[in-house]
């Protein structure tokens, strides 16, 4: 399909109740469905000869811990026939298990293991889910928003033992992150200090 | 009498001179044929997307230099072009043509890179010494506009940091008739060597399909005979207003590859001629006083000017709530940014697509079958650079 729109109409009309809703914005189409669809989006979207998706660009997740559904997996699609870009995502909970695209689309299976390595989220029928960028034996999942930036080890090497050790981190100085939207008020962990001292006196 | 033989484990690298940086390769070997290949990498992870979530939209800027840092300013313009996008605003005429010109430079940097590397990787010493004299000269280009030869964080949101200092323009002018030689050269060393051709030609083959199946991109691809470019496909900037050439392999091997940079190097040079011939004074970055930084000499005479840098260099400006993915053709291939902002002055979620992750990926599909002095050719022609693999 050359233009957007009636790609847009092709594929609620193709896929009908697995699409749950379509946005064209920035020349991109943004599809929301479900994670029991994805693998029959991902078939049809390769396969078909008006979409013609043959590439996967990324696989991400997105973190939003306030929410029920915490987790946001975002795929990134790209036709050259057709020169258009698609955005798929769907949201799942925490330790939910996802289908893994590795039978569609062999280049989905690094992507797949960054998105288990940064966010933990394991997927289905994957070949090889081993962590890819972090370190051998890393604790943890950096992406999420609950881990910190600074990370809960750090590695030195130890005159003591001649070898390289891994121990919590310590900082000299808090990390500071200011809170630049209410300069009056002080920065939040200054007002926290304060509330501290107040209860202690 | 029958003997048991055991295929041999291999460790290739980190510490090898053609592994391009840090990269474990664990070979499967039955005698000296590659049975099976296993990249290990994240061994210069840094937490590049992490580190952005906590920096505001101007901080982030310098990260991108060190994703791949052989060509580090296009890897500055997809998130330029991607904060625009959100931001709505419009890029001065000038800015577009500076921003395009170091673009290419940065392309030649890249392509000199790989292909006199890929060379010295079967054998070949020559070709880097004279191409890294060139890359010296493009860098003091770097310097002079960002005052960095590496690590630039020359381009903005809106345009570029600064205009170009006077002279510049004319000693790049120079460099672009002087250069076509220096290509020549390379190609008289390399093109018809017999063992550049014995170790290249019908090495480390991408079929059309494969090449789509394995998320393929850039070079990689056009290798292969899919005539696939960013930049006439899906122009930014001003790459519509240029005329340029796509080059396109046809049997997708090692060889081919080599020779679609060579030629891409040519067409770069004349990217950066038609810019100089087109670029006209004017403002380089964006206007708006609410993104752009206000000039030195504004902020001791005007208090709106004081304000405006202050706010800007400790809040930073804010994004409007929107998610975008804007993609552009790096040396290396389609380079990504998925940008989600929330409306404060730092983005919610930063992606950062690296065209290398996907091509390294297919490294044992590639080199199955291949004999173990192979590797260093097929990674050479791979073009791998690990700060924009681990990230």
């Amino acid at each position: 399909m050359k233009n957007l729109e009636d790609l847009e109409k092709k594929i609620n009309s193709e896929l009908t109740t697995k699409i749950n809703n379509t946005v064209i914005k920035y020349n991109q189409i943004y599809i929301e469905t479900d994670k029991e669809d994805i693998i029959d989006v991902a078939i049809f979207l390769k396969t078909n000869k008006d979409t013609k998706f043959r590439q996967l660009i990324d696989i991400t997740v997105v973190d939003y811990p306030e929410q029920n559904q915490r987790f946001e997996v975002v795929y990134l699609f790209l036709s050259h026939e057709f020169n258009q870009r698609l955005i798929v995502k769907y949201s799942i909970a925490e330790n939910e298990v996802i289908p893994s695209l590795t039978s569609i689309f062999p280049s989905a299976n690094w992507m797949e293991r960054e998105v288990f390595d940064m966010y933990g989220v394991s997927f289905q029928d994957h070949p090889d889910l081993r962590r890819i960028l972090t370190d051998y034996g890393f604790e943890g999942h950096p992406l999420r928003k609950d881990f910190p930036l600074t990370g809960h080890s750090e590695v030195r090497y130890s005159e003591d033992q001649k070898k390289v050790i891994s121990e919590p981190v310590k900082l000299e100085q808090n990390y500071r992150n200011f809170d630049y939207e209410s300069p009056w008020e002080g920065t939040k962990y200054i007002r926290e200090e304060i509330e501290n001292n107040d209860k202690k006196n | 009498m029958t003997k048991k033989i055991k295929n041999l484990n291999l460790n290739f690298g980190p510490q090898h001179p053609a592994a391009h940086g840090v990269l474990r390769l664990i070979l499967e070997l039955d005698g000296e044929v590659v049975e099976k290949a296993d990249p290990h990498i994240g061994l210069l992870h840094r937490g590049t997307e992490k580190l952005i979530e906590n920096k505001t939209y101007m901080q982030a800027v310098p990260y991108f230099d060190r994703l791949d840092y052989v060509a580090p300013m296009n890897q500055e313009h997809a998130f330029a072009l991607a904060v625009e996008n959100i931001l709505k605003i419009d890029v001065p005429i000038r800015a577009q043509y500076i921003r395009v010109m170091f673009c290419e430079i940065g392309r030649i940097l890249s392509h000199i890179l790989n292909v006199t590397t890929q060379a010295l990787d079967v054998g070949a010493l020559t070709p880097s010494l004279w191409g890294f004299e060139e890359r010296e000269t493009l860098m003091t280009f770097y310097e002079r506009a960002s005052g960095s030869r590496l690590h630039a964080n020359y381009f903005r949101a809106g345009g570029v940091h600064q205009d170009l200092p006077k002279g510049l323009e004319e000693d790049i002018a120079k460099f672009c008739e002087t250069f076509p030689k220096i290509i020549n050269d390379l190609e008289s060393l390399l093109t018809d060597n017999r063992i550049f051709k014995q170790r290249n030609v019908d090495i480390g083959v991408v079929t059309k399909e494969d090449a789509l199946d394995y998320s393929f991109s850039g070079v990689m691809i056009r290798g292969s005979g899919v005539p696939w470019d960013l930049r006439k496909s899906q122009p930014y900037d001003c790459y519509e207003s240029l005329e340029f050439k796509i080059p396109v392999g046809k049997n997708g091997d090692c060889y081919d590859r080599y020779l679609c940079r060579i030629e891409e190097m040519k067409e770069s040079v004349s990217i950066i001629k038609q810019c100089l011939a087109k670029m006209e004074k004017g403002p380089i970055k964006s206007l708006d006083g609410k993104i752009s930084p206000p000039p030195k000499a504004e902020i001791k005479q005007s208090m709106e000017a004081l304000i405006h840098h202050f706010k800007l260099f400790t809040e930073g400006y804010r994004v409007p709530k929107d998610e975008i993915y804007t993609a552009v053709e790096a040396p290396k291939g389609e380079f990504g940014v998925y940008l989600i902002s929330d409306g404060s002055s730092k983005p919610y979620k930063c992606k950062i697509r690296a065209p290398g992750f996907s091509h390294l990926q297919s490294m044992d599909y590639l080199i199955k079958g291949h004999m173990l002095a192979d590797v260093p050719a097929v990674l050479g022609s791979l073009d791998i650079v690990f700060g924009e693999v681990d990230r």
